[in-house]
């Protein structure tokens, strides 16, 4: 075994890096893979409380740098999505407490003994977000389809290329189909016409997604969500699968066409 | 309802086409640090000096920035006067 080691970053803050880590993260387990999801946003954690695991923490990745702990004893188990691991960042820290080499000297040690190694990224273009690039094969840019949030992605895609990382591959999270009908949202094709990076999913918008992360239980980990089934399929496309992307549009018969043209103008 | 009507019988173009309008102006800027004042004054200095050679038609002169996936281009389209022009 030697883990692929996956960094994913925004930019922008908010768009949905760790959600997108934690479900990516969940659906990779699920398929039988041995998975580690590590929270480089250090100062503000939060990967914990999305995969429901903030009241397991002992240590943190801090801990593990300063060699106060153990790297294994860093890693909290997921007791119901067998094969998955959280790496929890330190609450109380500042992001100057690892370095890049750090980061890469982790995930060297974690690699033999796992598939797949996910790091959430910290907002922003400064000392976090090279963290977290430091070790990564490979990077998936995430972003909304928004000015400000394309713009941002722009931007990263453009420093992740001066690092011989990139270009990266793109998802684009919380497109709501409906909008984009009525035109009065950015169309996937668009984002990435403008980004002009590999597609590698789109999320559609999901109240679900809020609904899940309240239980701190990923969304990915049943199908029955647009969402979750979208975060499904991008887990299946890194793992070499060919998969469509979710046709949002399909499925409509002409009665219901007709009815939501009309009812366009009143929501 | 009275939306929908609005944006049907309306000339304005969509808020999403005017978002990526907006996006591709911004991304070629961020991209090459050239800001359009500086685009101006490069049209300029250009004309300039295509003028020491030859006469061109300075009005009809076309400089933009504009990419091709992720490489940007400086694109000048430059109309020389030529002898038809010189006729009338």
């Amino acid at each position: 075994m030697a883990a692929k080691i996956i960094t994913i970053t925004s930019g922008k803050g908010g768009v949905g890096k760790t959600t997108a880590t934690a479900n990516i993260g969940a659906a990779l387990a699920k398929n039988g893979n041995k998975v580690a999801c590590i929270d480089a946003d250090i100062g503000l954690r939060n990967l914990d409380v999305v995969l429901g695991l903030e009241n397991r923490i002992v240590y943190d990745l801090v801990d593990a740098v300063e060699g106060r702990c153990r790297l294994r004893q860093a890693m909290i188990r997921d007791k119901h999505i067998p094969g998955l691991f959280l790496i929890p960042s330190a609450q109380t820290r500042d992001k100057t407490a690892v370095s890049p080499s750090d980061m890469v000297r982790i995930c060297d040690e974690l690699r033999p003994d796992l598939d797949w190694i996910l790091i959430d990224s910290p907002a922003g273009i400064e000392r976090g977000f090279r963290n977290a690039i430091a070790p990564a094969d490979e990077i998936i840019i995430i972003t909304n389809p928004e000015i400000s949030a394309v713009r941002d992605a722009d931007r990263i895609i453009g420093l992740i290329e001066a690092e011989e990382k990139g270009p990266g591959q793109l998802i684009i999270n919380r497109l709501d189909f409906k909008m984009v009908q009525q035109k009065n949202m950015i169309s996937a094709d668009d984002v990435v016409d403008l980004l002009a990076i590999e597609l590698l999913g789109i999320v559609p918008e999901d109240k679900e997604v809020i609904i899940s992360t309240n239980q701190g239980v990923p969304i990915s980990t049943d199908d029955s969500s647009l969402a979750g089934r979208a975060f499904c399929n991008i887990a299946r496309r890194l793992e070499g699968e060919t998969v469509p992307f979710l046709d949002l549009e399909g499925s409509k018969g002409l009665l219901k066409r007709f009815t939501s043209i009309f009812g366009s103008g009143g929501n | 309802m009275s939306n929908f009507l609005d944006r049907l019988f309306s000339k304005q173009p969509s808020s999403a086409t005017k978002a990526k309008e907006r996006l591709q102006l911004v991304l070629i800027n961020d991209r090459t640090a050239i800001t359009p004042k500086a685009l101006e004054n490069l049209k300029d200095d250009l004309l300039e000096v295509i003028s020491r050679y030859i006469e061109i038609d300075s009005e009809a002169v076309q400089i933009d920035l504009t990419r091709k996936g992720r490489q940007q281009r400086l694109i000048a389209d430059v109309p020389i006067a030529g002898p038809q022009k010189r006729r009338y």
